[in-house]
């Protein structure tokens, strides 16, 4: 299994997925779907605009988080609804546990949660002889397959079809099938039967709405609404900073989730959910419950800068439009957020020493915070975490766990010496003057980038020195190679 | 395609200048000056004198997005002197003209140049998008019929905003025929540093790139980067995936080169 512990492993799993071209090939057929329809579910949209009104719905909330927070609690604890409060995985899995303990549940059966994924719940759960089973039909077949998530909206994307018939074959003997309904009819049948003996719902949340105390939660397969409806007791989890201020404040968040992440206009379900089955009604838990989980949240919330990486809401297409997620798939990161998202979050959660090598694997090219529904400058971050991880920054001294983490002499040597040397224009000239003279000599080899490219020419007179003859009256054409 | 700009502030194109500064970028003065020649030829058959500050060196964005934030801003402080006069500064590079309009305001922010900084950022522009929209160009096409592709660099794309100007001067010339490759708005993996610390990665976006240029049936390709022109060509170069690469400033100079006035 892959852990978050493992992300120092990032060069040799890339360079295995790289390699795999049965996962090149699933990333990109659904990388191309999934950018594809976004694009047209947003045609006629005024996206820049809702955009907007996404990421300042957002940043209202961040602004006042610790205030809605405990505005949300005195409105869910007043709804029925108990809230706990865990800093850590290890305490959000044992508030979990004490919870079921308490009802002597033996049986968790879950909706998609990712923050559930940042605590290993399962694994913990399966641990306190505790069964923990995934609803979700991604979550159910990377479960089957003793694997993790290898992206946040669709945990099995880097299976297609032949794979998946195959693991349910072999796991619970469904018939080989390319048929997707079929596969998931099985698939659907076999949850069925396990809701309906399961003693505790656990679900994820979108969004925490502080001023009515509601917890909304999306979701396409209705398992989210069997999950927090079916057994007698619902535990939701989610991080702190899921709260909205409003209800109102969901109404440009839920038009961006579902066309950012799926290309869909609205999820098949959108459950509301503001407490606990009161007793004139017929179904629903006769108990709630919400963990809110820190998880190191609260450390980048001092930051003004980092605090953008909070406005995320979780859709995920900022991995479906990355150039590298695409091409080494999720579990490449080992991490539980993988692609863009993950890369400026993770070093947060886990610490910048053991998520070194996340901000660096990019090309910088902007697609995320091009599509991010609530504007998150992921690029900038990205630099920002460089930064904090080579301490490159005098001026703003590093904050962060880990920082200067990579921080070695002798590449600082190297900045050093280029900047010295274009802070001095004479020398400069002088020094690429030369090196053009001895372009003859210049090697052919260049590490790295002529593994997979021949080395640029240099040129037999720099621009400079084109420019400088040319002042002094040298006729172009001459000038001119 | 229609892409959304995310952080790309808008633009008021000035008025069309006399003069302009020229800041070549390091890769245009080493590797590809003949590029640097183009613009200024361009901007000068526009009836704009060019100036050329001697003490140019590096906008300082290799350092910057390496996370070296304290050489970069030196190298950059020893460039904000350059540019003493209000005119504009065009830069043949969507990479460093990002870098100097969109981010030298926040590497100056809390620094005395500060307002220098901003001032600087406010008037510098991406030479093709200064020749379209600011020059207002007529190219005329004195070349022999021939089909093109075309890759936008991420950061002229995406900081400067510029994703539509070249394919609208591609259209100016009669005999060119623009043909779109699958994916363009992608990343060729380039990245600077990026292609050095994630070779293999680097390596499998850049394939993937010079094969989509490939399958347009074109054998040339024009860039507005020198960072993807090193690396696109260069990759095609060394796998032999018969396309060739050139800076659109210099294909649209040979287009409409010297005879044209
Ligand atoms: S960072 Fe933006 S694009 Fe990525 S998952 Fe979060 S909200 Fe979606």
């Amino acid at each position: 299994m892959t852990t978050d512990t493992a992300v120092r492993d990032f060069h040799p799993r890339a360079h295995a997925a790289l390699n795999n071209p049965q996962i090149r090939a699933n990333f990109r057929k659904a990388m191309d779907g999934l950018m594809s329809k976004r694009q047209q579910a947003f045609e006629g949209w005024a996206l820049d605009t809702l955009r907007e009104q996404g990421a300042k719905a957002r940043l209202r909330a961040l602004a006042k988080l610790p205030e809605l927070l405990e505005q949300l609690e005195t409105q869910l604890t007043a709804n029925g609804i108990q809230v706990h409060w865990a800093e850590s995985p290890d305490e959000a899995c044992r508030i979990i546990r004490e919870i079921c303990e308490a009802r002597g549940a033996k049986s968790v059966i879950k909706g998609k949660s990712m923050v559930s994924e940042e605590m290993h719940l399962n694994a913990y759960l399966e641990a306190h002889g505790i069964e923990a089973l995934e609803s979700d039909l991604g979550e159910y077949i990377v479960q089957m397959a003793e694997e993790t998530p290898s992206h946040i909206i669709m945990p099995a994307i880097h299976k297609n079809t032949g794979e998946i018939s195959e693991l349910m074959h072999h796991k619970t003997g469904t018939q080989r099938s390319q048929d997707v309904e079929y596969l998931t009819a099985s698939a659907r049948q076999q949850l069925r039967e396990k809701f309906m003996r399961a003693d505790v719902g656990l679900s994820g949340v979108n969004f925490a709405v502080a001023e009515t105390g509601t917890l909304c939660l999306v979701e396409n397969e209705g398992n989210g609404r069997m999950t927090t409806t079916v057994p007698p007791c619902h535990i939701a989890v989610t991080g702190i900073e899921k709260v909205v201020e409003k209800l109102e404040d969901i109404t440009p968040l839920l038009a961006l989730l579902p066309r950012s992440a799926t290309g869909q206009h609205i999820t098949t379900y959108v459950n509301m959910i503001s407490g606990p089955r009161q007793p004139e009604e017929r179904d629903g838990p006769e108990a709630v419950h919400l963990v809110l989980l820190d998880n190191g949240r609260s450390d980048i919330y001092q930051d003004d800068e980092l605090l953008d990486t909070l406005r995320c809401i979780r859709c995920g297409a900022c991995m479906n439009h990355c150039p590298v997620y695409t091409r080494v798939g999720g579990h490449t990161y080992g991490t539980t957020y993988p692609g863009p998202i993950g890369k400026i979050l993770m070093p947060h959660l886990i610490g910048l020493d053991e998520g070194r090598h996340l901000p660096s694997a990019s090309s910088l090219c902007g697609a995320c915070g091009e599509v991010c529904p609530v504007k998150i400058p992921i690029p900038k971050l990205l630099v920002r975490l460089r930064r904090e991880a080579v301490d490159g920054d005098q001026l703003h001294p590093s904050q962060m766990s880990g920082h200067g983490v990579k921080r070695q002499r002798f590449e600082v040597m190297i900045w050093q010496s280029w900047a010295w040397l274009n802070q001095h224009p004479r020398l400069y000239r002088l020094a690429t003057r030369i090196t053009t003279r001895l372009r003859k000599l210049q090697p052919h080899r260049l590490g790295a980038w002529t593994r997979y490219r021949t080395a640029p020419r240099l040129a037999p007179k720099t621009l400079h020195e084109q420019m400088s003859e040319r002042q002094r009256g040298k006729p172009l054409a001459e000038v001119k190679r | 395609m229609k892409t959304e700009t995310a952080q790309t502030p808008v633009k008021i194109y000035p008025p069309k200048p006399d003069k302009v500064y020229f800041y070549g970028t390091c890769l245009i003065d080493l590797f590809y000056p003949d590029a640097g020649m183009a613009g200024i030829q361009l901007l000068e058959r526009e009836g704009i004198e060019v100036i050329f500050p001697e003490g140019q060196t590096c906008c300082g964005q290799p350092a910057y997005s390496s996370g070296y934030h304290d050489q970069a801003r030196s190298v950059a402080a020893s460039q904000l002197n350059l540019f003493p006069e209000a005119w504009p500064i065009v830069v043949p590079s969507g990479s460093c003209g990002g870098m100097m309009r969109q981010h030298y305001p926040d590497l100056f922010a809390d620094t005395p140049q500060s307002s220098q900084a901003n001032a600087i950022a406010a008037r510098t522009w991406e030479l093709t998008d200064f020749l379209l929209h600011v020059c207002h160009i007529q190219l005329k096409d004195l070349g022999e019929p021939t089909t093109v592709a075309m890759h936008t660099s991420c950061s002229a794309r995406r900081e400067m905003g510029v994703a539509e100007v070249g394919p609208q001067l591609l259209s100016q010339l009669a005999n060119v025929t623009l043909v779109e490759q699958a994916r363009a708005a992608e990343c060729c993996g380039f990245g600077g540093t990026f292609a050095i610390r994630h070779p293999e990665i680097s390596a499998a976006m850049v394939s993937d790139k010079a094969d989509s240029l490939v399958d347009t049936g074109a054998t040339r390709f024009v860039t507005t980067d020198c960072g993807c022109l090193m690396n696109i060509h260069g990759h095609a170069e060394q796998s032999h995936k018969p396309i060739q690469g050139e800076h659109i400033l210099s294909f649209l100079w040979q287009r409409t080169g010297e005879a044209h006035s």
